[in-house]
């Protein structure tokens, strides 16, 4: 599913990769703020909705090659964090919706494929 | 003082990682990297660039994963449960050898650190998203061989290998 089909379901705000928003490909979902709980558990293609905003979420993102970070409740990280993602390609996104909704929403769209 | 040591080879890769451990031959080059204590800001920079120089010689994109997980992992402990300390990555053909030394203060029972959910973790470390004991469990996971020793008051070595195919 394309990352765009959720964003157009949550109030979300795209703060990294904006350019390269509607090639982006999701395969599923995790939920984790415990960052080696992400690691180790996490999958390539997976959108990873988190309270978490510390730089070390960076790493973490692209060493599990997700495919995207949604920060829940309206939460946006430091600007060099937001800087530190768009030389790494990873792409964030600040949600005002909780975890639980979002992970809701994101469930239901890929189970209505 | 009692030295503790760990020991742990992937059954499937036993054979020639005992090989490789008991030859240790040269590598065709290394890359090493220190690291401060508590230093969250450049933390991540050993295992990103050994994730890269790997990509560079065509390693499949399920190691690299492997590879760049085990070394996060393991530059995060050092990073926030050592005085700091320094990693170096042995860059060969068919593996990369991961080596990381700290300047203590050491592990109490390296067995105990090994369980999952075991910590030692501060407020600050978990304020990080560290610290739920995860970490040692997820090198192992990733690692074909993983060798650990430690003592308490003294420094910690790990050591890692992980093949290419």
């Amino acid at each position: 599913m394309k990352l765009k089909k959720l964003l157009e379901n949550i109030e979300a705000t795209v703060l990294s990769q904006k350019d390269n928003i509607d090639s982006i490909e999701i395969k599923g979902g995790y939920v984790s703020d415990l960052l080696s709980d992400v690691l180790g558990n996490a999958k390539k293609g997976d959108v990873w909705m988190t309270i978490m905003k510390h730089l070390n979420v960076i790493a973490v993102a692209s060493h599990t090659e997700v495919s995207a970070i949604i920060f829940a409740k309206n939460i946006v990280p430091e600007k060099t964090i937001i800087e530190k993602a768009e030389e790494n390609g990873i792409c964030l996104i600040s949600s005002s919706l909780s975890t639980f909704e979002l992970a809701g929403i994101l469930f239901a769209l890929l189970n209505s494929n | 003082m009692i030295m503790s040591e760990f020991w742990y080879y992937r059954e499937s890769k036993e054979p020639e990682a005992k090989k490789f451990m008991e030859n240790k031959p040269e590598p065709d080059y290394d890359l090493s990297y220190s690291i401060g204590e508590r230093d969250f800001v450049n933390t991540g920079k050993a295992s990103s660039e050994i994730k890269l120089a790997l990509k560079r010689l065509g390693v499949d994109n399920t190691i690299l994963r492997r590879v760049a997980i085990a070394v996060y992992e393991a530059e995060i402990n050092v990073t926030a449960h050592s005085r700091g300390g320094n990693i170096i990555a042995n860059i060969y053909d068919n593996c990369v050898h991961v080596v990381f030394k700290d300047n203590g203060p050491g592990m109490k029972d390296i067995n105990q650190s090994m369980e999952p959910g075991f910590s030692t973790a501060d407020e600050m470390i978990r304020e990080m998203g560290f610290g739920a004991g995860l970490g040692l469990p997820n090198i192992k996971k990733n690692a074909d061989v993983l060798h650990i020793e430690s003592q308490e008051g003294a420094n910690t070595f790990l050591e890692l290998v992980i093949f290419y195919e």
